[in-house]
């Protein structure tokens, strides 16, 4: 059988659970990472000061991707300047546009993140957007030059699950990109359906800095992606929503 | 001198990574902008900060 | 000048006269077309296929496979299900007006070819004028206009002109004359033109190259690319076809949905139709010939292009018999051409060039009126405004 890899800008990975880093202690970091299985780590970009005893990258295991958010960016502009920063700490190409000017509800701005988008691509980043499932702005993000899309499944942080469903569906039926379930996903069983549904990876973050044991919970999102990413796999089986058939039949006018 | 929004002041001009150095920042840990420009990991050494800059220093922090 | 095309032309090369668009559509289809073994197909894929919620690449080519023939009832079920979803109980009635059959093209499976010696003619403006005068008059607001493949005795002017005589009488103008260059669609969608279809025979290049021994048809890119072209002309709307028949008629319709599906992926906006011609079976014949589409296997096709682009106008040519016509409506097929005439001039009574092939559904605009109404369908004349 042909090798199940998730490829985002040319770059390939097994696993498909994309792990946030934030909300919890460094110390859980690596268990975290492990217990998931995790190839990609989000990260956010901050003013430091040296009394600061610990960096998050200390406690990253090697060979692990990691993708810095936008986060704080309000509009393009911001969002391309956190990106060169973050490309400038040394730790790849892969960055993260998250454009939000709505401090109630946090939900990104499509056209700023367009915007960015676009300027990102040309500079060479592996641009993953975050966004609200619109077709229309999906395609001008593939237009712009994104690596992946990624939708949100429903408000951050708010662990609802996949409130945005028929639109996620629209995205994977239409765009050629990975689509990849980013925010809202509060339990596995939502990672699952996500996967199920055709998702190509899925990005949680709250739903495990908030669980009673974190690497616990990591590793719980690990088999429900599997499991959901083998289901889509397999091809879903059959489900009889109606009951009998007419009794006249449509084809019987047939002749020749 | 203002970094990352607080006063400080520079006695006399020295190169940057002297100063990152002295400050006690890593960096492979960073990045640099210096009035509202990236200075390039590579040009810290011929880069020469004053008094009357301003500069911003970036890590990763757990993010989502 | 253009270049002379003959049977030693190379036919996947452009000719120097010809627009060269850079598009990997054509690649694509080719290539989806050349993996895909209908035989492989099983029961239990045509039953996912039934199943999905929306139907993939891979679900199409279930329900074009012979594993589908036994499905055909449930087929045409969920086919009719879709067409209600998408287009409700209404089916759009138009008539196509050959104004020209002078053709340039040697197609040897065709009626018009260069070397046939039929009655060649085409209108005048007066002519067109009245034809359509006579025809608009007779209830109906959509027309389609057809010139055989001659751009110098019908040269882009031509139907420009055509165009503009009928955006007078009509609400919706559509085309199918022989391929031409993206600034060419542009002018006849200045005239009024809406729709372009364009029919491509065959997918499979090798056979094609053995049935168009000459004229700008056997450049076979330069055919598969007339929708795009047309498309980046402004047109709103284009159609496919193969002659299902010619070739695998299983594969030819898969080539078919492809090149509609990757178009409208490519241009979201493009409107989207197929014709649905065949090469009628030798009846009586002792031989059973897979390649042969009868009433089920056209019936298959039909359904499966529905169900894969549920949002697609499908269009039953007047070459079936009303039986089936009367009953594809009900089920896949969203347009239907009423008070057919295929000569050139026939619609005022004064025919003066030959008719392409013969049609099997003579009947009148009001008979097809009325045969949609007693089937308790809507006919509707035109659902949409020129823009």
């Amino acid at each position: 059988m042909k090798q199940d890899k998730l490829v985002i800008g040319g770059h390939e990975f097994d696993s498909r659970f994309i792990l946030g880093s934030g909300k919890y202690s460094v110390d859980l970091i690596k268990a975290a990472i492990e217990n998931a299985g995790a190839q990609i780590i989000t990260l956010a970009l901050r003013r430091t000061n040296t009394k600061d005893a610990a960096n998050i990258m200390d406690y990253i295991p090697e060979g692990i991707t990691l993708l810095p958010n936008t986060s704080g960016a309000r509009n393009a502009e911001e969002a391309v300047r956190i990106a060169r920063l973050a490309r400038e700490v040394g730790c790849g190409d892969f960055i993260k546009i998250e454009v939000i000017h709505d401090s109630k509800y946090l939900l990104p701005d499509n056209y700023e993140t367009i915007k960015a988008t676009e300027i990102l691509a040309k500079e060479g980043f592996v641009v993953m957007p975050y966004m609200y499932p619109d077709l229309n702005a999906a395609r001008d993000l593939v237009n712009a030059g994104a690596a992946s899309i990624m939708p949100l499944g429903s408000p951050i942080g708010s662990n609802k699950g996949i409130c945005t469903k028929e639109f996620i569906q629209i995205l994977i039926d239409e765009i050629d990109l990975p689509i990849i379930v980013d925010a809202g996903i509060g339990k596995p069983s939502q990672a699952c359906e996500a996967m199920e549904m055709g998702a190509a990876a899925v990005m949680a973050n709250t739903a495990i800095a908030t669980a009673g044991d974190i690497p616990a919970m990591a590793e719980a999102f690990k088999k429900a992606i599997e499991a959901g990413r083998s289901a889509y796999l397999a091809g879903m089986g059959r489900v009889i929503e109606k009951g009998g058939s007419a009794s006249s039949p449509l084809t019987g006018f047939l002749q020749d | 001198m203002i970094i990352n929004g607080e006063k400080q002041t520079l006695l006399e001009p020295v190169y940057l990574d002297v100063f990152l150095k002295r400050e006690g920042y890593q960096k492979n840990r960073i990045a640099v902008e210096r009035n509202g420009e990236i200075i390039p990991k590579s040009e810290y050494e011929k880069v020469i900060v004053t008094d009357s800059d301003t500069l911003e220093i970036v890590t990763f922090v757990g993010g989502g | 000048m253009s270049v002379r095309i003959d049977e030693h032309t190379d036919h996947m090369k452009y000719t120097d006269d010809m627009e060269a668009i850079d598009s990997d559509i054509m690649d694509q289809v080719i290539a989806e077309m050349n993996a895909f073994d209908p035989d492989q197909y099983t029961e239990a894929d045509v039953r996912a296929a039934l199943n999905a919620d929306t139907c993939s690449v891979e679900n199409f080519k279930a329900l074009l496979s012979p594993a589908a023939m036994p499905f055909l009832e449930e087929i045409a079920r969920k086919a009719q299900m879709e067409t209600r979803k998408h287009f409700g109980n209404s089916v759009m009635i138009f008539t196509p007006l050959y104004i020209a059959n002078y053709c340039e093209n040697y197609c040897i499976y065709c009626g018009f070819n260069c070397h046939n010696k039929i009655k060649r003619a085409k209108l005048s403006a007066e002519e067109i004028e009245k034809e359509m005068k006579t025809i608009a008059d007779s209830g109906l607001e959509e027309i389609l206009i057809l010139t055989g493949e001659s751009p110098n005795m019908s040269d882009v002017k031509y139907i420009g002109e055509a165009c503009k005589i009928a955006r007078k009488y009509f609400k919706v103008v559509g085309l199918e004359v022989y391929p031409m260059d993206s600034k060419d669609y542009a002018y006849l969608h200045e005239c009024g033109a809406d729709f372009v279809t364009v029919f491509q025979e065959t997918y499979n290049s090798e056979k094609y190259k053995t049935l168009h021994l000459g004229g700008r048809k056997r450049i076979f890119p330069y055919r598969f690319n007339a929708q795009e072209r047309a498309i980046m002309g402004g047109i709103r709307g284009v159609g496919f076809a193969a002659l299902l028949g010619l070739d695998d008629f299983r594969k030819d319709a898969l080539a078919t949905g492809m090149h509609a599906y990757l178009l409208q992926r490519k241009y979201p906006h493009a409107e989207i139709a197929f014709s649905c011609p065949r090469l009628r079976p030798i009846i009586n014949n002792d031989k059973i010939n897979p390649k042969d589409v009868h009433e089920p296997q056209l019936l298959q096709i039909i359904c499966a292009y529905r169900i894969f682009m549920p949002f697609a106008s499908i269009t039953i040519s007047s070459r079936e018999c009303a039986r089936f016509r009367d009953n594809i409506v009900q089920i896949a097929a969203t347009k239907i051409s009423a008070g057919v005439n295929v000569g050139i001039g026939g619609h005022t009574g004064e025919e003066k060039g030959d008719e392409q092939f013969e049609i099997d559904d003579g009947r009148t605009v009001d008979e097809i009126y009325h045969m949609i109404q007693e089937n308790g369908m809507q006919p509707v004349m035109t659902d949409y405004i020129y823009v």
